[in-house]
């Protein structure tokens, strides 16, 4: 009896529809939280492109398209030296990763980067910033001249790494 | 639509009368008039051109054996930190002393990419990452390069580094990572900015030894055409008839 009573109340609990409603809703809560960055912590663009456009481009246009532009202008610049600004990877870092209130410059493994925010929200890998600087210039000159150590610590990092797997 | 020929005739009477009128502007800006060669910054929308060839000077008798000023510039400026493992950090400008056996005499240069015109990196190259850019300057494209290192052992300058650990802290103007083959790119986002210079050669400069000089080969009125001109400058490894666009005095 007492068995038939546990499994009747096991079973009460698992269809209540509060409880999974509730348990959806902390999760979606919670996923977004992770997710998408929480746009209000994103600091603001440096300004507009132009007059008449915010962006280079029409914002929804930039959304669905910006690595076409971006891609595209990468072979100009590299093979044929065209330097304008409009599509360059400089120029989108340089407006859009701007300092928090306490001047600190997100990098892209954070959430708070402007790309990163929406690239971890879809799920999108990219490898732009392997390479490319992911702050403007100032950003990372004043990051070299805070510590200086950054050789020092990646080298620590790295060693540590080998250990790691050699005790393995 | 199917393709037509375009059988226009020629209208030779007002072709010959434009030919006139170039004739005689040509005669009349001629006499003691010297066109001022410009050396401003080409467009930003506009793709760099063959008409110039960028190139390096190294004068060798006044470089100073105890100085790395453009070593330690190229470094500032293309952000090429030291992972404090000289057998793999990323050089591309390094001093050499060469001695002379016989005399005892030492020679002091700075080597980097030589900028050929008929680059070995380039021949070799699997992607066609390695190129020679129209205005003369040799550099990857970082996006098609697959680290093979080919490049690395056709140059005969030993000009390239490969990069093996992940790096951070690039530059923007400098993108450098991990698994990919990279060197003197001669400045060239100050040479597109307008800057007519290099980072070597404007510290060089500044120590006050102006041993390098950069400029363009096919201005024939550029400072470092007109010092080749009149002192000459030798090319190393002349017998591989590369063609290099970085030349040395004194050596």
């Amino acid at each position: 009896m007492a068995e038939l009573k546990q499994s009747m109340l096991v079973s009460r609990i698992a269809h209540s529809r509060f409880l999974w409603l509730a348990v959806i809703m902390v999760t979606c809560v919670s996923m977004i939280r992770v997710f998408a960055g929480s746009p209000e912590n994103i600091p603001p663009p440096k300004g507009k492109y132009s007059e008449d456009t915010v962006c280079v481009e029409p914002v929804e246009i930039m959304r669905r398209r910006h690595f076409e532009y971006i891609l595209d202008h990468r072979d100009k610049t590299v093979i044929e030296g065209i330097r304008t600004k409009q599509y360059s990877l400089i120029g989108c870092i340089d407006c859009h990763i701007t300092p928090n209130e306490r001047g600190e410059y997100a990098r892209y493994s954070e959430e708070t980067h402007f790309c990163a925010s929406c690239h971890l929200f879809t799920a999108v890998t990219i490898d732009c910033f392997q390479c490319h600087a992911d702050r403007p210039e100032e950003a990372v000159r004043t990051t070299l001249d805070l510590s200086g150590t950054t050789a020092w610590f990646l080298r620590e990092v790295h060693e540590r790494l080998q250990l790691d797997v050699l005790v393995q | 639509m199917p393709y037509t020929l375009d059988t226009q005739e020629v209208d030779t009477a007002r072709r010959s009368f434009t030919r006139g009128i170039v004739a005689l502007g040509g005669l009349a800006i001629a006499p003691g008039v010297v066109l001022y060669h410009s050396a401003e910054a080409k467009p930003a929308n506009q793709p760099v051109s063959g008409k110039q060839r960028w190139g390096m000077l190294v004068n060798t008798n006044v470089c100073q054996e105890d100085c790395d000023a453009c070593v330690t510039a190229c470094n500032e400026e293309n952000g090429l930190w030291s992972l404090d493992r000289p057998a793999t950090d990323a050089q591309w400008i390094r001093k050499l002393h060469v001695k002379d056996r016989q005399t005892g005499h030492v020679t002091s240069l700075p080597m980097m990419c030589q900028h050929c015109e008929h680059p070995p990196c380039v021949d070799v190259c699997p992607t066609g990452a390695s190129f020679r850019r129209e205005d003369g300057i040799v550099l990857v494209n970082k996006h098609t390069c697959i680290g093979c290192r080919y490049c690395m052992m056709a140059c005969p300058y030993k000009a390239r580094s490969f990069i093996h650990e992940p790096l951070q802290d690039q530059l923007p103007h400098s993108p450098r990572g991990k698994g990919c083959v990279e060197s003197c790119t001669l400045c060239v986002h100050k040479v597109d900015r307008g800057d007519n210079n290099t980072a070597c050669a404007e510290a060089c400069t500044k120590d006050g030894h102006q041993a390098l000089v950069f400029g363009d080969l096919n201005d024939p009125d550029s400072e470092i055409s007109k010092q080749l001109k009149r002192h000459g400058g030798s090319q190393i490894r002349a017998d591989l008839g590369l063609n290099t666009g970085v030349r040395y005095q004194g050596i």
